[in-house]
């Protein structure tokens, strides 16, 4: 765990770089993380997904399942690494400021 | 290099066999990641409990899996191992690699980690255990000049993996390493972009000595067999008998279906084909005298899994024969079929054998199309009770 500087907020990441409390989380925080995971510009289609994430989160208190990501978005998920070239977990979710997705087994 | 002493570690370096903790020393001598990797794990031993961070995500570019993120929980103590992360790196079908390309794969990773590999893990991949996040791009980018890709994680197709098949092996009855290197181009994107609710594995065995462990440790099994007769060549069978081989006692009698006979008057070994159940038992002991059929192809076997919703299960057959021939159309269709329906109804963990355990294997086959086959039975009923829902009755007749 560190802290980072945002804006002139203090920010606790963990050591992936995810918000350590999802309740801190503002849209002014976005292009500091969107930096970490070489996302060059925000687009509109960026924001749509970012979106949709807080949404889900809001409405069920986890990250939606992949596949579910892409049906309710209408992107494919070759597009979703074209916006996130980190991927759906550890870009998407870190811009939108969710719980660090659980690792692989 | 600080002096440490390991002594709970030490006592596994104790007998006739090869030890980690003696490789890990030897790595030591170089690798301050490997020098801490051993001490933390005495700290370990001492206390009885494990010290990595669970999970943790970490990847390169383009990639949704391949890296499995660790993280030491006592990073002051052992800064060396604070990042300390598995690259799964698709190992080459049947595992043959020249001394060149090991050379520099081993260059790569001395380079950009700790040099301690699992040659390899369970998934069939080379397993580099140990870097930083840091050198997590420049390491994959260097393995990708001299030709190596990353295997998966996650919720994704794994790494796909055989047997040394037809290259090594004059029991394959399908070209195994084709096949695997066939399905790995063709499932990149599943490979790299974890889509599923958990993990689903492919692993190919040229024929039922399954030395890919491919019934027990893949959800979709292709096991090599024939479908006519095992060939046998009486003059080399008596040969064995010749020289002392006790065909009764080692061949006949211990055929699980008793589909051998010996005819002694004859000095003739009979099978009956119907009654075989390429158990390969015969074949293992009298190499010389019989071989596979010359009709071959594959049985499909479905659900086998170790870990997590339920324990272990074993795959048991989905399609008794199927011919494998490039481009593996076939194998393909039916690998998506199965897929997709998993991938919509399972739910997060929820490997597909234990899918179709919840839902009936019935409904399962009639959305991917296969009628059902006496084959696909994995055990007799324990209830002789069946109910119907009225409408079902009306639906299957």
């Amino acid at each position: 765990m560190s802290m980072v500087e945002i804006n002139g907020q203090q920010i606790e990441i963990d050591e992936d770089g995810f918000i350590v409390d999802p309740a801190v989380w503002n849209e002014g925080l976005v292009s500091y993380f969107a930096k970490q995971e070489e996302v060059p510009e925000l687009t509109e289609d960026h924001w749509k997904v970012i979106n949709y994430l807080r949404q889900y989160f809001k409405q069920f208190g986890i990250a939606p399942m992949i596949r579910k990501l892409c049906k309710d978005t209408g992107f494919t998920l070759k597009e979703i690494y074209e916006l996130f070239p980190s991927g759906p977990a550890k870009g998407a979710c870190k811009l939108a400021g969710l719980p660090k997705p659980t690792g692989c087994v | 290099m600080d002096e440490f002493k390991t002594p709970l570690l030490d006592e596994l370096e104790k007998g006739d066999w090869p030890s980690f903790v003696s490789e890990i020393k030897k790595a030591a001598k170089t690798s301050p990641g490997a020098a801490d990797l051993l001490r933390q794990l005495e700290l370990s031993y001492k206390e009885k409990v494990g010290h990595w961070k669970h999970g943790g995500i970490v990847g390169v570019r383009g990639y949704g899996g391949g890296v499995v993120g660790r993280y030491s929980d006592v990073p002051e103590e052992f800064p060396h191992v604070r990042e300390f992360h598995t690259a799964r790196v698709n190992q080459v079908a049947g595992f043959f690699y020249t001394a060149e390309k090991l050379r520099q794969l081993a260059d790569v990773w001395d380079k950009y980690g700790s040099g301690l590999y699992n040659m390899h893990g369970s998934t069939g991949d080379i397993i580099l255990l140990g870097t930083t996040t840091e050198n997590l791009q420049p390491c994959v980018d260097e393995l990708s000049d001299i030709g190596f890709d990353l295997g998966g994680s996650g919720g994704a197709m794994r790494t796909l993996s055989c047997c040394v098949g037809k290259a090594r092996c004059e029991k394959a009855c399908i070209d195994s390493t084709d096949i695997i290197r066939d399905l790995t181009m063709h499932y990149q994107d599943v490979i790299h972009r974890p889509q599923w609710p958990y993990k689903f594995k492919i692993k190919v065995s040229a024929c039922p000595n399954d030395c890919a462990a491919a019934s027990a440790r893949s959800d979709l099994a292709v096991m090599g067999v024939w479908r006519d007769a095992l060939r046998i060549d009486q003059e080399a069978v008596r040969e064995y008998i010749a020289k002392g081989f006790k065909i009764n006692e080692q061949v006949v009698n211990k055929c699980p279906t008793e589909a051998l006979s010996w005819d002694a008057e004859k000095q003739e070994l009979n099978v009956c084909t119907e009654e075989c159940t390429r158990c390969m038992h015969c074949i293992n002991v009298m190499p010389k005298a019989i071989s596979i059929g010359k009709e071959t192809g594959a049985t499909l076997l479905i659900g086998g899994k170790v870990p997590v919703v339920k324990g272990p299960m074993i795959g048991w057959v989905l399609v008794p024969f199927m011919k494998m021939e490039p481009p593996y159309t076939e194998l393909k269709d039916l690998v998506d079929k199965i897929t997709d329906w998993w991938a919509d109804n399972a739910k997060n963990r929820e490997r597909v054998g234990e899918l179709i355990e919840r839902v009936g294997l019935a409904n399962f086959l009639e959305v991917i199309g296969l009628k059902p086959v006496p084959q696909m039975v994995k055990a007799p009923r324990h209830n002789p009770y069946i109910f119907w829902n009225p409408e079902e009755v009306e639906k299957r007749g």
